[in-house]
């Protein structure tokens, strides 16, 4: 096993109800790399990130099973609590969902809250921290008592990613998170993810196969619940082994 | 190249049957916003005698004597108060609590068709709710409660004197059961408008289940909750058949919720078939339109909050 590893799963299947989605999944994230998934949509890519912080299991209905080890341990054994993986796994998602009546400062620090982190001088430290780091301290420093919500769609998205560094985690999820943004914000947001690789390794659900390439150290190409080709970005792009993917990054289907 | 559109028609070119139906309903809804107007003032000049009789004595005064025709409306006020507000206080909590163990705890199956039974609640017709009041809670509280509260609680004013089942607490308790879908109903439909990824977005952070709800749907929605409770309040405020029932029927401020009393509608359904004065009567008349004003003002006040929260 690579020293590095910091997520690997093993042969992952995902349900909701009897419909299986996600089809016997293996792969490994290494620690300070950025992960691309990208297939069609209802390819199971989104069930799939979502199983690695136990969030699929929410679902009404939804079931996972297999291994998933986070610095070698299984997420998935029995005595394992799901919310203690969520403050290490942290999850960005498709549209910004800053908590409506809370502040900026107050959203950026939710999650250490949860965490019974209560010191004041802590938590200012920690907002403008993880605010630098998602890029977003400049424009809001002046009112971080502001209604997260009041800000711009993009920059709402960056509010989240404060968020969820907060808390630290080793890895941080994203399901197709600049899909609901413009252009400059989701070029804000793709040059902030080359520096959050130095903290964290992100693990990114994309529909742009072109921000794929850009942003990413791997790839991995879904088709129906199944992962047919993983391996380095230049190589998945470039040279792609299998021919489904060449087809579908060559854009001719899907 | 382009191709443009015709003119749209203006008005007048538009069919004849649309012109007359449009006008119709434009009339229809016209005079029924005008019908509050008049139900307010047929009531205030139905009133004028009592009112410019007792002027502000009518509210501040306690004594209510149709025999000497003295008419003094604070028993009443008192009693629409203190009934209303335990229904409130009891059904409130109860009310939300419900709609969050439905809507966010139990499985989407249990919890619609729970949630249909409350709502169903709201459909029994008051006076039935006034007979079980009667045959039912009236005795049970006789018996078994209020024995207990007066040997235990005794000391505290609230329980003190005796009990005959009927009475202040009896109007309480059935009138909570009465607002509960009120209050659940508008609750759970706030909750529903609420995004599931509001809820995924705490749960992501690590939050519990509780700490789920607490940020993500009770935060948010408290406002709407609000305006559940005070809609709550106003149905409580005007129910008449099932209070006048159970209530006891006197027209006293008694600070012991034991003790037999009696609300604005229901001194109006009491009394309005022997009110053989005309001051009795218009006194009988002032109170239906305090009523009519309060309970307009807090449907009002409610509405304006709720309709704040659903347009999110």
């Amino acid at each position: 096993m690579n020293p590095n590893s910091i997520l690997e799963v093993k042969d992952l299947h995902a349900w909701f109800g009897s419909i299986e989605v996600v089809k016997g999944i293996s792969m490994v994230a290494l620690e300070h790399t950025v992960t691309a998934m990208i297939g069609p949509s209802g390819c199971g890519k989104s069930t799939f990130i979502r199983c690695l912080n136990r969030l699929h299991e929410e679902s009404p209905g939804a079931r996972a099973t297999g291994q998933v080890l986070l610095e070698n341990r299984d997420i998935y054994e029995k005595k394992v609590d799901p919310v203690s993986i969520r403050r290490r796994v942290g999850m960005v998602f498709q549209k910004p969902n800053p908590f409506p009546s809370m502040s900026i400062f107050d959203n950026v620090v939710a999650g250490l809250r949860l965490a019974g982190v209560r010191r004041s001088s802590t938590l200012k430290e920690i907002v403008e921290h993880s605010l630098q780091a998602a890029a977003l301290w400049d424009e809001v420093k002046d009112k971080l008592h502001a209604l997260g919500t009041s800000l711009s769609g993009g920059q709402q998205q960056r509010l989240c990613i404060a968020r969820a560094l907060a808390v630290e985690p080793k890895v941080l999820l994203m399901d197709e998170p600049t899909s609901a943004l413009d252009p400059i914000s989701t070029g804000k947001i793709e040059e902030l993810l080359t520096e959050l690789r130095k903290k964290v390794t992100v693990i990114i659900v994309t529909h742009n196969m072109q921000q794929a390439a850009r942003i990413s150290d791997q790839t991995a190409f879904f088709l129906s619940g199944e992962l047919i080709e993983f391996g380095e970005t230049s190589q998945v792009f470039t040279a792609p082994k299998k021919e489904q993917t060449e087809r579908y990054i060559t854009g001719r289907f899907g | 190249m382009f191709s443009f559109s015709p003119r749209p028609k203006s008005r007048k070119e538009t069919h004849l049957g649309d012109f007359i139906f449009a006008s119709l309903l434009r009339l229809i809804s016209l005079g029924l916003a005008l019908m509050l107007v008049v139900i307010a003032f047929f009531l205030l000049r139905g009133a004028f005698a009592s009112v410019s009789r007792f002027e502000w004595s009518f509210i501040t005064d306690s004594t209510w004597d149709p025999v000497q025709e003295v008419f003094g409306s604070a028993p009443v006020l008192f009693g629409t108060l203190v009934s209303s507000s335990i229904a409130v206080l009891i059904a409130a909590p109860l009310s939300i609590g419900i709609a969050v163990f439905l809507n966010e705890l139990a499985p989407p199956k249990i919890g619609k068709a729970i949630g249909f039974l409350i709502e169903m609640l709201a459909a029994i017709p008051s006076v039935v709710y006034g007979l079980w009041g009667i045959f039912v809670l009236a005795p049970w509280l006789r018996t078994t409660v209020e024995p207990f509260l007066s040997k235990n609680l005794g000391w505290i004013p609230l329980f003190t004197g005796p009990y005959y089942g009927v009475g202040m607490l009896a109007a309480g308790l059935i009138l909570s059961i009465m607002i509960i879908p009120t209050i659940f109903t508008i609750s759970r439909e706030i909750f529903k408008t609420i995004p599931t990824t509001q809820r995924e977005a705490a749960l992501a952070l690590g939050a519990t289940r509780w700490e789920m709800i607490k940020i993500s749907v009770l935060k948010s929605s408290k406002s709407g909750i609000g305006g559940a409770v005070i809609l709550g309040l106003g149905r409580a405020l005007g129910e008449t058949m099932a209070v006048t029932m159970v209530i006891g029927n006197r027209s006293e401020i008694n600070l012991s919720l034991l003790a037999p009393a009696q609300t604005m509608a229901s001194v109006i359904a009491n009394e309005y078939a022997e009110a053989t004065s005309d001051i009795h009567l218009s006194a009988l008349i002032e109170i239906g339109f305090l009523l009519f004003i309060v309970t307009f003002l807090i449907n009002a006040f409610a509405r304006i909050f709720i309709l704040r929260e659903s347009r999110r």
